[in-house]
């Protein structure tokens, strides 16, 4: 008799292993119902790869940590993270596929805004999925399933505009990547400008294909501002900072776009990135005690990944999200949506690493946006990166410009200055 | 007269990034009737490999011990001769079937590759599939980027604007490689060989010209003219497995504006378009100079399907009937 029960215990074991090996990577998926499901779609490859990557890395070291340290409410982590591929119609797909099959209790998904507005509407929103953004992007999104944490253009340009206004004066030039989120953030350039008593005396909007710069640099030496606002995007544009260091354009920049997300300052040779100011919440560099000292959440990153590049903003945006929503489930005492959506809009605060000791971010109830503690950070002509300014900055828009309050009515929308701005547009 | 000059200086890149772009491109499309889609892709290795020489990523070739400029320069023609050998592979594994079929004929007894020769859309797909893949190979081999080479020569600076120098000269290389291009084919034996074959294949097989041999020495040399243009952008770009797509729009338009000859087609195409770029850039921005980039490329294609060379050749003829 017990001879029949080892065997079938055998034949039991063996088969959940062919199971298991048919299963292949579908194995995670058939996890059981006493874990917390999160779905990290980010770009480990193409085009976006760069910048996505770090945001990947994060994600997973803030899982590990939480499942080493008792995951929440007891409940380990699982998560799902195929490869979008920089590839929007597969980040519909596999979207679609976390929130039908997989059952995920959050997701994480997505770079670009146009990735966002692909699987905003036709996935994200229909099954009210609780869904976070986290790249710094031009702001406006006001919608019950999206938390969108990253900083907005208002305040990332908030931030570092007043500060090279008061040191260089008020002539600005604006280059910006000519779609979406350059358009809206050279708005943002303008309106920031009228509220400093500055002006914006030229624009150029430069298509993301473009890597010649010889004619708009010499736009620029033909305007001669006091310093020029740069958004520019990609890889193409990276070209810029090269050229205009060898045409001796010497010009303070500030910028929204360049060092905290793409490392520039590291991948190109100095001087190009001489007297740039980046206007970020988070960035390797931000000299916080929770960031870069002994055990921080720099040390940390690079023992988890020791050939990873950079650990960028982005990065830190999915790893405080990944722990605000843990203690807002800790707080709903469950993994319901609805349920821990609400409680993301009770006041949930984090220590993020981009704040300095004693102080910890707050998610506003109202608009699923972050109050960050933001920073100018300056990169001299060894690129060496240093914070010249910093200071908590709201996210305003939303919140007092439009009064999104997404705790008493349930809106999908996403505005846009034009609409309440006579400078923008 | 400042804008003058500023245009006039403006122009030398402009031209420099058509006519580099451009004549890989022409000189297989032209001669081989291959339309290489991963041409980029080739000028992709030609970035590469030079910064990867340049800053001691080859094993056993301390082309970064070199001293100064020679530096940058031995980087870059091992990355052009590395882009040719890399172009000689591709020719004999995909473009021609050569290798596929020698293993085909002593297993199955039969080839199973048609050579790629003058089939345009076949070629097409083929080298767009190739170009994926070592767009995503070179991601997973060497990462999202290199480190770069640093821009060469200083700063000319002119009334209140400067621009760098480098970039000024490369429409000296331009020139040069244009001018080295038309001896190759107007004075060395491969050059007849290769005209004799675009003219006539057939009768050029049976006067004893190997067609199949000018095939692959027309891919390497292609390929290594685009390694040079990968090479020579280098300094100015920021190097990562994406870049050859930058190259591709403006080396088409100007291989269908320059037409089937390969030196004077390019040269013209060049100049036309780097003028037509160079004011609508300057005086209206860079979105403008794009568009009115394609607009002039879509009018001479309406009114000159043949290209401006064609233009050359009809008033060549004319002159011969009169005389």
């Amino acid at each position: 008799m017990t001879k029949r029960v080892d065997r079938r215990k055998f034949l039991a074991g063996g088969a959940s292993i062919a199971t298991a090996g048919l299963a292949g990577c579908a194995l995670t998926g058939s996890g059981s119902s006493d874990t917390i499901k999160l779905g990290i779609l980010e770009d480990q490859s193409g085009n976006f790869a760069l910048v996505g990557s770090p945001k990947h890395k994060a994600s997973l070291l803030a899982i590990e940590e939480i499942n080493n340290n008792g995951g929440i409410n007891g409940q380990q982590i699982e998560y799902f993270d195929p490869d979008p591929q920089s590839n929007n119609q597969r980040y519909l797909e596999l979207t679609r596929r976390m929130i039908n099959q997989r059952n995920v209790d959050a997701l994480w998904a997505g770079y670009s805004s146009a990735t966002r507005e692909t699987i905003r509407e036709p996935a994200i929103d229909p099954n009210d999925q609780l869904y976070f953004y986290t790249t710094q992007y031009e702001g406006g999104v006001c919608d019950k399933n999206v938390f969108a944490v990253g900083p907005t253009a208002r305040q990332q340009l908030g931030i570092v505009l007043p500060y090279l206004v008061e040191e260089y004066g008020s002539d600005i030039y604006t280059i910006a990547a000519d779609y979406n989120f350059g358009q809206l953030s050279a708005d943002w350039v303008k309106v920031l400008a009228d509220e400093n008593d500055a002006n914006v005396i030229g624009e150029e909007f430069i298509p993301l294909s473009n890597s010649e710069f010889s004619s708009t640099i010499s736009r620029i030496q033909d305007a001669d501002p006091d310093f020029v606002m740069s958004m520019l995007v990609g890889s193409n544009h990276t070209s810029f900072y090269k050229q205009k260091a060898s045409a001796g354009l010497d010009i303070p920049i500030g910028t929204s776009t360049a060092m905290a997300q793409g490392y520039e300052h590291l991948r190109l040779d100095p001087p190009a990135m001489s007297n740039i100011y980046a206007g970020v919440n988070y960035m390797e560099e931000v000299p916080t005690n929770r960031n870069t000292k002994e055990g921080g959440f720099v040390d940390r990153y690079y023992e988890k990944f020791p050939d990873a590049p950079y650990l960028n903003e982005e990065a830190e945006n999915n790893y405080f999200s990944i722990y605000m929503y843990k203690r807002a489930v800790e707080q709903a005492g469950t993994t319901d949506q609805e349920e821990v959506k609400a409680a993301l809009e009770s006041g949930i605060t984090y220590p993020a690493p981009e704040a300095p000791d004693g102080e910890e971010i707050k998610l506003v109830p109202e608009t699923h946006h972050v109050n960050h503690h933001m920073w100018v950070m300056r990169a001299d002509e060894e690129h060496n990166v240093e914070a010249v300014d910093d200071r908590v900055i709201d996210e305003t828009f939303l919140k007092d410009t439009v009064g999104c309050d997404l705790t008493s009515k349930d809106e999908e929308t996403q505005y846009t200055p034009q609409d309440y701005y006579e400078e923008a547009g | 007269m400042a804008i003058g000059l500023d245009l006039l200086v403006q122009f030398f890149p402009n031209f420099a990034s058509i006519v580099l772009a451009a004549t890989g491109l022409a000189i297989i499309f032209g001669i081989m009737g291959v339309i290489n889609l991963a041409h980029g892709e080739f000028i992709m290795v030609g970035a590469f490999s030079t910064s990867l020489a340049y800053n001691g990523g080859i094993p056993f070739l301390p082309i970064d011990a070199l001293p100064g400029l020679s530096r940058l320069i031995g980087a870059m023609l091992f990355a052009a001769l590395v882009t040719a050998l890399f172009g000689l592979l591709v020719e004999r594994t995909i473009i021609s079937g050569a290798v596929p079929n020698w293993i085909s004929e002593r297993t199955l007894g039969r080839p199973v590759v048609t050579p790629l020769y003058d089939r345009l859309l076949d070629s097409m797909v083929a080298t767009w599939g190739l170009s994926l893949i070592m767009v995503q190979t070179f991601r997973n081999v060497f990462g999202n980027s290199l480190s770069g080479v640093p821009i060469p020569f200083g700063e000319l600076s002119y009334g209140n604007s400067s621009i760098g120098l480098y970039q000024v000269l490369l429409a000296g290389v331009a020139a040069f490689v244009l001018i080295a291009l038309y001896l190759v084919f107007v004075r060395t034996d491969y050059g007849m060989r290769a005209r004799a074959t675009i003219q006539n294949e057939s009768m050029a097989q049976s006067l004893g010209v190997n067609t199949e041999r000018t095939y692959m020495a027309t891919f390497a040399l292609g390929s290594g003219l685009a390694g040079l243009t990968g090479a020579l952008y280098t300094p100015l770009l920021s190097i990562e497995p994406g870049l050859g797509s930058v190259f591709l729009v403006d080396a088409f338009v100007a291989v269908v504006v320059g037409g089937s000859s390969v030196v004077v087609g390019t040269l013209l195409s060049g100049g036309l378009l780097g003028i037509v770029d160079t004011l609508f850039s300057n005086v209206y921005g860079t979105f403008a100079g794009r568009i009115a980039l394609l607009i002039v490329a879509i009018v001479l294609i309406r009114f000159i399907p043949q290209g401006l060379s064609s233009l050359v050749e009809r008033l060549r003829e004319r002159r011969l009937e009169v005389d």
